[in-house]
């Protein structure tokens, strides 16, 4: 599934460049401590599980928990070390893996 | 306005009213029991003494809203393959669970930097813990301050 | 114990003596000038502000063609980076069909319902709010530019009358706090001069996108007030009014608030 996701990523840098990115998707992060006006609670329904691949290897990766903000953002670091794809995928608890891409071009 | 005029009022006042969405009631007792923070370290760390240090816990000691706070870790570390920062964790005191985040890192992260945005009920204590490659363990903590959004909408 | 900010129970407000008074141009500062660096910085950065989400989808819905004409609002409007440019700046605007003031929203929903002969979007919809914030977010940086419409008068009119009206049970006006205590707090939020630069925003408090009448609904309800429904003409017309006191100042959609 594609994710309704924003991504920033440099799209060259030079090679061993230590590069930001920075991944937010839309998701409520439904906690699973909150009630609903019936009185009933509202389920928890939350991404827990974020992982960054480049070039097909796994260089990031993230657990989350409720008290992650809805519409998880996530900043992190890697080494410019190829031009390629960078993949991020994001679980939720329904088991659905929603992804995005970044091409990076390194020289 | 003639003369001063004092208003004070208690939160529930402020929630009532109408409209479609959902509220933040009490919670049922079987939420409060929660691990203590010590204890949720000590899942993390398997009981391995924490040193201070080498952690540097970025968080806005004021915050204008709980639901949506920034963090930034940043960790000492040359991030090598011998030598990096294996993961970093979150936890907070006072939430419903004291987990956070768990970040996984490595030697092609380059730089021991994360940043993300978090949710804090109340003021309270956030610790953050980096795992190195040496199994070491260092920590820092900041407290914090919510402060009550006011206006909010209730919506039951 | 409750999930969130069970720790301040208590709001205390002091207010002074003093007369109603409109801000003076130097003073008049946008809501975000009152936040903290953090939440500025997440308003600037179009990959920080979950608002720009709403932005997407608005723009996705702008291409969708719909109605029995299979009719999109870009098949009339185009590229909304040139035509929607200003729109936002300028509404509530006067509308000729109903001889009414009209806001942003209302005249999105009319465009659907009379030229798209499709589906109209309620109030609150997320989709009426995508398509507004997508419309809103082309006249970002511009100065809200109320239209120089006598026939606008009655409603600006009666906007100022309802924001200068004692309202609720703790007897307050929107100026008691908006053009008279703006400089101070209440419990921890700043009180700002409550103007609709940003809208819709992403509220932290609602984490999501809201409208400006959402937002005003709220201050109602924390003055004890019966909130005017969604889309009633008292609504517009603060709206209209609330343009005019903003005069100037840069349209910021989609904005971030506490
Ligand atoms: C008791 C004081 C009080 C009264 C009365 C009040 N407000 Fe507010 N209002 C606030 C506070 C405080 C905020 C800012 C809260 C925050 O965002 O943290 C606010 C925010 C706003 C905003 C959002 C501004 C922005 O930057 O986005 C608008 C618009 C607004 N009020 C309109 C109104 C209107 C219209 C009325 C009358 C119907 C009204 N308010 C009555 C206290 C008040
Ligand atoms: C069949 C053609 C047509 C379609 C389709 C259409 N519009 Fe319009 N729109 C108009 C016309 C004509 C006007 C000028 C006002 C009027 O005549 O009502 C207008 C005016 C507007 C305005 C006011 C612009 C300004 O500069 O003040 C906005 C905003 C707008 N439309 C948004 C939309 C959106 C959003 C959609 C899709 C949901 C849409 N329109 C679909 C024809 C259309």
């Amino acid at each position: 599934m594609t994710a309704r996701a924003l991504i920033n990523a440099p799209k060259t840098a030079r090679k061993g460049d230590i590069i930001e990115i920075r991944a937010m998707i839309a998701h409520k992060m439904e906690t699973g401590y909150r009630q609903g006006p019936n009185g009933q609670m509202i389920p928890r329904d939350i991404i827990n599980r974020f992982v960054c691949t480049y070039g097909g290897a796994e260089i990031f990766s993230a657990d989350l928990f409720p008290a992650v903000s809805a519409n998880p953002f996530i900043a992190f670091s890697t080494v410019a070390t190829e031009s390629g794809t960078i993949t991020f995928a994001w679980t939720g608890d329904d088991g659905q893996t929603q992804t995005a891409t970044a091409e990076i071009a390194v020289n | 306005m003639s003369g001063p005029t004092s208003i004070r009022l208690a939160r529930r006042d402020l929630i009532f009213g109408a409209g479609a969405g959902l509220v933040v009631l009490t919670l049922p007792r079987a939420v409060l029991a929660r691990p203590t923070l010590d204890d949720a370290i000590r899942g993390f760390t398997g009981g391995k003494a924490l040193n201070d240090g080498r952690v540097k816990l970025d968080i806005p000691p004021l915050l204008e809203n709980g639901n949506a706070v920034g963090v930034t870790i940043d960790v000492e570390s040359p991030m090598t393959a011998e030598d990096h920062v294996r993961r970093i964790a979150l936890f907070n005191e006072k939430n419903p669970q004291a987990d956070i985040a768990i970040f996984h890192l490595g030697p092609r992260s380059g730089r021991a930097r994360v940043s993300s945005r978090i949710r804090l009920a109340t003021s309270q204590t956030v610790v953050a813990i980096a795992e190195l490659t040496d199994g070491s363990f260092w920590s820092s903590r900041a407290s914090v301050i919510v402060t009550l959004a006011a206006c909010i909408e209730d919506l039951s | 114990m409750v999930w969130r900010k069970p720790g301040l129970a208590v709001f205390a407000i002091i207010f002074g003596g003093g007369a109603m008074a409109e801000i003076a141009g130097e003073e008049k500062k946008s809501g975000s000038g009152f936040m903290s660096r953090e939440t500025q910085a997440m308003q600037a950065d179009d990959t920080s502000n979950p608002g720009m989400f709403s932005v997407l989808d608005g723009e996705r819905l702008w291409r969708e063609p719909v109605g029995p004409a299979m009719k999109s609002c870009a098949s009339c409007h185009g590229d909304a980076e040139v035509s929607m440019r200003g729109a936002a700046a300028r509404h509530p605007a006067f509308d000729e069909t109903s001889g009414k003031a009209i806001d942003l929203a209302g005249r999105i929903k009319l465009c659907r319902r009379d030229k798209q002969t499709a589906e109209p979007f309620p109030r609150g919809s997320e989709e009426l709010l995508a398509l507004t914030t997508y419309v809103g977010t082309q006249s970002r940086g511009m100065p809200v530019a109320p239209p120089v419409d006598e026939r606008l008068t009655p409603s600006r009119e009666n906007g100022k009358r309802l924001f200068e009206a004692r309202i609720g049970q703790l007897d307050l006006s929107c100026a008691s706090c908006h053009d008279d205590n703006w400089d101070k707090r209440l419990g921890g939020s700043p009180i700002t001069q409550a103007h609709p630069t940003g809208y819709p925003i992403y509220r932290l408090e609602w984490q999501s996108v809201g409208s400006l009448q959402r937002r005003m609904r709220n201050c109602m309800v924390g003055v004890r007030a019966e909130p005017y429904e969604f889309g009633s003409q008292e609504f517009i017309d603060l709206e209209a009014y609330l343009n005019t006191r903003a005069s100037g100042l840069a349209v910021e959609t989609p904005g971030v608030r506490p």
